[in-house]
């Protein structure tokens, strides 16, 4: 029997009786991080990493949950888990399990990018590997962050030379605070969507952020007039944009690699910048864990463990519900 | 070729015609005049011949990337376009300087003739000294087409605003088939000499389907009808003894209709006619597919000429007397050009005129159109009396209103992905038609339906799949689209052996199952 099976509720351990991110509601869930296509709603108890307790409750509201640290081990029914650092967003884990000497580790979601506000990924050594290819495709090769983020803060400061108010998009949670915390504030001030100022509230309280000020109907368009706007992928073409004035508006995703999804979107600029592992990142990653097995679970699953298989690991695919960021909510949502 | 690069960067990176032209007009301000030149070539689609397969290209990017050749087929699909894939996977430091465009594309064409080793030393080289979006264009300009929203009208005002030369002289100038290689920018451009300019078309007079509250707002009176025939637009120059034949496309086909060579003796020196092509015998007009088969052939034998006559319908009178007459208004312009009929028409001229109707109100209009498919147009045109023959697809005086089409509902059986702007979604897709119990495919159709009908679409092919073929998947039998087309013969090289003309999709049948669906006997009912 397999440490770790595959079933239509989830990732579960039946030696513990866990499930790892499952998608339907369980008894005891092991969650890897707060996006909501892994910690979902309807487990009556919910383990994770301490900085994801409120991001979950903020989510999820009331639930009954037990935050851990990174390394600290518990132990349930004679199996080990513990935390590592997955650097995907604040609180991204990858859960370790071991029993009886045999070690699998599931990453839910991670990068090997050091992005300044998630603690950086640690390989680490397992027999088994259960990995996301969000973006396991050799297309997929991302260009030095610092860069993509003095490029924001040059289309930012063009902007406000230019009475023109920059409105930067990405995900609520993980992106928007990467966003955030490499803006240079020296340039204006940072204004919020509701949905973005919430979130990262949560975050204050573990990372030091540049000021934000959340857009309520007071605000006027002469106050934002030169500003930056932080704000989810959804408010394009919606009122409330509207009432921001002349925009310059820019989406920060690693779809955006592909000038057809650029095009799509619609937006003035596009960013490549991705809270997951480019191609050579799963490589290395992989290679780091000295692992013998690779199951690949959302991404390019098939292409991934073909290229794998090749490269002499014994690789798989399992059919998950994540959907982590998929070109098509990114570009379309 | 960095300016160049970066002006494709910032067109594609905007749907602002405005910030369009700017960014085109500072270009052609700012760029040396042999790669304005090159710019405005590649532009209106004039691209050097292809130096290296694309075969070769995969092949080498493929090596140069360290990847089986499978997975950088898979990554291609998945990309949706090939100087794309390969300028995603070659990625490295830009090392040195680029060649300014010009030098690179004299490069690409002198690389034509070589060995394929050097050419291979040639391209690697090129895709390692080109940072990733230069190398994409480096690309494009090897296997050709940019599609970056960039019209040539809209080329044409952004160099029109750089030169400040006025937009329709431009756009007769940038006529025909001319190249960086053999002519200059101020040749072309700024100063052209007039005798180089013989062979020189005029820009075509394109139409606009016809908006439904047409026939509310316009006296009947005021408009000429015409039928639309169903042939190839054309333009017909006489000048200095010699003839012309110019496609709507630009392109010279004065060789490939041989039977109208005698219209240079008949015609006088210095006229220039817009009109359509038709296949012609026994004072009948032929079909499209007779036509077609007259296109498709590199060589016309006397016996394709003998079974498949052509002949030019009339429909305007561009130049006459050796003087740009387009200005007239369009009731002068028929005057002259039936005057000029009359006189050359016999027996053996290859030459009709498309008769100008009148009418008294729009339902006898409406009634003309009927009777489209029985004189053998595809409609009805209707042009201002008072209208110049303008440049380009321009709203208002000329219109079309083009024949029902004919229409069947048709399951989605295969989807394929898309191109450009709808890379990664199921975008092409084939359609069946029942034969008993089984489907057989008998057109494929990729337009027509919204954004987010396709996204839907999309949706449903992916929770749908039944099997995947490469970059097609084929999906279970569910939805029913209701499919128009234009025209429709019996083909033997169709499986369902029938052949229909611009198939698109007309609306999607939610109200329909697919045992609703027609047959592919119904479809065949429709054969002429």
């Amino acid at each position: 029997m397999p440490l770790l099976e595959f079933t239509s509720k989830g990732i579960y351990c039946k030696q513990a009786d866990v499930y790892l991110d499952p998608w339907r509601g369980v008894d005891k869930a092991i969650i890897s991080h707060g996006h909501s296509d892994h910690a979902r709603w309807g487990s009556k108890h919910y383990i994770t990493h301490e900085i994801n307790v409120p991001i979950i409750q903020h989510r999820l509201g009331k639930i009954s949950v037990t935050g851990k640290k990174y390394g600290e081990t518990f132990s349930i029914n004679g199996v080990q888990f513990s935390f590592h650092p997955a650097g995907h967003v604040p609180g991204s884990a990858q859960i370790r399990v071991e029993h009886k000497g045999e070690v699998w580790v599931f990453t839910g979601d991670y990068k090997t990018q050091i992005d300044g506000i998630s603690t950086p990924f640690e390989p680490v050594k397992c027999n088994t590997f259960i990995t996301e290819c969000t973006f396991g495709l050799p297309v997929f090769q991302w260009e030095d962050p610092i860069k993509v983020h003095d490029s924001i803060n040059h289309w930012w400061a063009q902007n406000q030379a230019e009475k023109t108010t920059s409105l930067l998009m990405g995900y609520s949670l993980g992106k928007i605070q990467r966003l955030l915390k490499h803006l240079d504030p020296s340039i204006g001030k940072i204004y919020t969507h509701g949905a973005t100022e919430q979130m990262t509230q949560v975050l204050r309280q573990f990372i030091d952020f540049p000021e934000t000020e959340l857009i309520t109907r007071e605000t006027t368009k002469k106050a934002v007039e030169g500003n930056l706007v932080l704000a989810p992928p959804a408010v394009l073409g919606s009122a409330w944009v509207k009432k921001l004035g002349q925009l310059s508006t820019v989406y920060a995703s690693g779809w955006m690699a592909f000038r057809g999804a650029r095009r799509r979107r619609a937006v003035d600029r596009a960013f490549v910048l991705s809270d997951h592992a480019d191609w050579q990142g799963l490589l290395s990653a992989i290679k780091a864990t000295g692992c013998e097995n690779v199951i690949t679970t959302h991404g390019y699953t098939d292409l991934f463990a073909q290229y794998l298989r090749e490269q002499g690991w014994n690789a798989r695919t399992e059919k998950t519900q994540y959907e982590a960021e998929t070109l098509e909510t990114a570009a379309t949502e | 070729m960095r300016r160049f690069a970066a002006l494709i960067e910032e067109l594609d990176s905007t749907n602002k015609t405005t910030k369009k032209v700017a960014a085109l007009t500072q270009y052609f301000k700012a760029a040396p005049k042999e790669d304005a030149l090159w710019a405005v070539a590649l532009l209106s689609h004039r691209r050097p011949s292809r130096p290296v397969t694309t075969t070769l290209m995969r092949a080498w990017a493929a090596e140069l990337a360290q990847l089986p050749e499978w997975l950088f087929e898979e990554s291609y699909h998945i990309v949706g376009d090939l100087a794309e894939t390969i300028a995603l996977l070659v990625q490295q430091e830009a090392k040195g300087t680029p060649p300014s465009l010009s030098q690179c594309i004299e490069e690409i064409i002198a690389l034509k003739p070589k060995e394929e080793e050097e050419k291979k030393v040639f391209i690697l080289n090129r895709w390692q000294s080109l940072d990733n979006f230069e190398r994409f264009v480096f690309n494009k300009i090897l296997t050709g087409g940019f599609r970056i929203g960039v019209s040539q009208k809209l080329m044409t005002r952004a160099l029109s605003k750089a030169v400040d030369i006025d937009e329709n002289i431009l756009a007769h100038r940038l006529m025909g088939q001319w190249s960086p290689q053999t002519t200059t920018f101020d040749e072309l451009i700024l100063n052209p000499n007039p005798e180089d300019q013989i062979s020189q078309p005029y820009p075509f007079f394109l139409a606009y389907a016809l908006e439904d509250d047409f026939q509310e707002k316009e006296a009947v009176e005021n408009w000429h009808i015409e039928h639309k025939w169903d042939g190839m637009r054309a333009q017909l120059i006489v000048r200095e003894d010699k003839h012309f034949l110019w496609s709507r496309g630009e392109e010279l086909i004065t060789d490939k209709f041989p039977e109208l060579a005698c219209l240079a003796d008949h015609l006088p020196n210095g006229t220039v006619v817009d009109g359509e092509l038709l296949p012609y015998k026994d004072e009948q007009i032929g079909d499209f597919n007779a036509l077609q088969k007259r296109i498709g052939r590199k060589t016309v034998s006397q016996k394709l000429q003998k079974d498949i006559p052509i002949v030019i319908m009339l429909y305007d009178l561009l130049e006459w007397e050796g003087k740009d007459v387009r200005a007239l208004p369009l009731a002068e312009r028929q005057d002259l050009l039936a005057k000029l009929y009359h006189q050359v028409k016999a027996d053996n001229v290859p030459l009709l005129l498309s008769e100008v109707l009148h009418f008294s109100s729009w339902e006898e209009v409406a009634l003309e159109r009927e009777k489209a498919k029985e004189k053998r147009s595809e409609g009805l045109m209707l042009k201002h009396r008072d209208s110049p023959y303008a440049v380009g697809r321009k709203k208002g005086t000329w219109w079309k209103w083009k024949s029902d089409p004919k229409t069947i509902d048709a399951v989605l059986t295969y989807a394929m992905r898309g191109h450009g702007r709808r890379t990664n979604l199921y975008t092409d897709y084939t359609f069946g038609l029942w034969q008993e119990d089984t489907l057989i495919t008998f057109a494929k159709a990729y337009s027509g339906l919204t954004d987010a009908e396709i996204k839907k679409v999309d949706h449903f092919v992916k929770q749908n799949t039944l099997d995947r073929f490469g970059p097609v998947r084929q999906v279970k039998p569910e939805l029913v689209f209701e499919i128009a087309f234009e025209g429709i013969a019996a083909s033997p090289r169709h499986k369902s052996g029938v052949a229909v003309r611009f198939p698109r999709i007309l609306r999607w049948r939610h109200d329909k199952k697919i045992t609703d669906a027609n047959s592919l006997e119904d479809l065949k009912q429709l054969l002429p």
